[in-house]
């Protein structure tokens, strides 16, 4: 019998494993989507905010633009504004677009707190937008956004038992 | 009552009207209830939800958290050095998980 070349023995072969791959495809990709739940970050913040509009500015949400790790994100917010009896900002919410759950966290401050500041370290499970909106006293909502590349991502990966 | 490992940043003395900064960091896995064992078990969630600060008994600020919160979660905000006396940290979560620490603050 003939000996198959190395040419025909790769080309069988790439194609052996491109169909096993096709055939599993779409169980890996169902695999994923269940785990996973949708992340509906629009309707979460139409329920914060209703049909207030959301303006953009005085809110500064920084965070660093590439994150190696997405398991520790240092994540800081600050607001424009002068935090006195009558003008002051009432809660910082923070946003994320692709994490299973699209809050990330709330803080709650008023005027004792000086200064519109705050800052914590947040988890990422894939590159995406963060927003960080501020709930002002007199009922109005700012905010700003920031794209962060996320090369190793939290959140979904698997434990060992 | 779970007992915590926390550490504060909270400064000793201020002057009075002075805005102070305050960190925090409280030990807690923060498992977001997403993952899974290699068996493909769900891992329950078990999070820190709520923390508190009282300023004299007087809430002055207050975190609520998600599974979006990394592990051993890290807070910094400020407050005004208004008065002499105590600040009150309390973290509250899943599983009945509770932690309570105390600062004294010099106002002069």
């Amino acid at each position: 019998m003939k000996q198959p070349s190395r040419r025909t023995f790769i080309t069988a072969a790439g194609a052996c494993v491109a169909t096993t791959v096709a055939a599993a495809w779409p169980a890996l990709l169902h695999a994923q989507m269940v785990r996973t739940p949708l992340n509906n970050m629009p309707d979460a913040i139409r329920k914060l905010a209703g049909a207030k509009t959301i303006s953009k500015g005085r809110v500064k949400l920084d965070v660093p633009p590439l994150v190696e790790n997405g398991h520790l994100v240092p994540l800081s917010v600050s607001v424009d504004s002068p935090m006195s009896e009558a003008d002051h900002v009432k809660a910082i919410h923070i946003f994320t677009e692709r994490n299973p759950l699209p809050e990330m966290a709330t803080f709650r401050l008023g005027p004792r707190a000086g200064r519109a500041r705050v800052a914590t370290r947040v988890r990422m499970a894939d590159t995406q937008n963060v927003i960080a909106i501020a709930e002002l006293s007199d009922g109005s909502f700012w905010s700003d956004s920031a794209f962060l590349i996320v090369t190793l991502a939290a959140c979904l990966e698997e434990l060992p038992a | 009552m779970t007992t915590a490992n926390v550490r504060l940043d909270v400064p000793k003395t201020a002057k009075r009207g002075e805005i102070i900064d305050i960190k925090t960091l409280v030990a807690h896995t923060m498992e977001t209830g997403f993952r899974r064992t290699h068996l493909g078990a769900p891992i329950p969630r078990d999070i820190i939800t709520t923390f508190v600060c009282l300023y004299n008994g007087i809430e002055v600020f207050r975190a609520e958290l998600h599974p979006s919160v990394s592990a051993n979660p890290f807070i910094q905000f400020s407050t005004v050095a208004t008065e002499s006396g105590t600040l009150d940290f309390k973290w509250s979560g899943d599983n009945g998980f509770s932690a309570t620490e105390t600062a004294r603050i010099e106002v002069t």
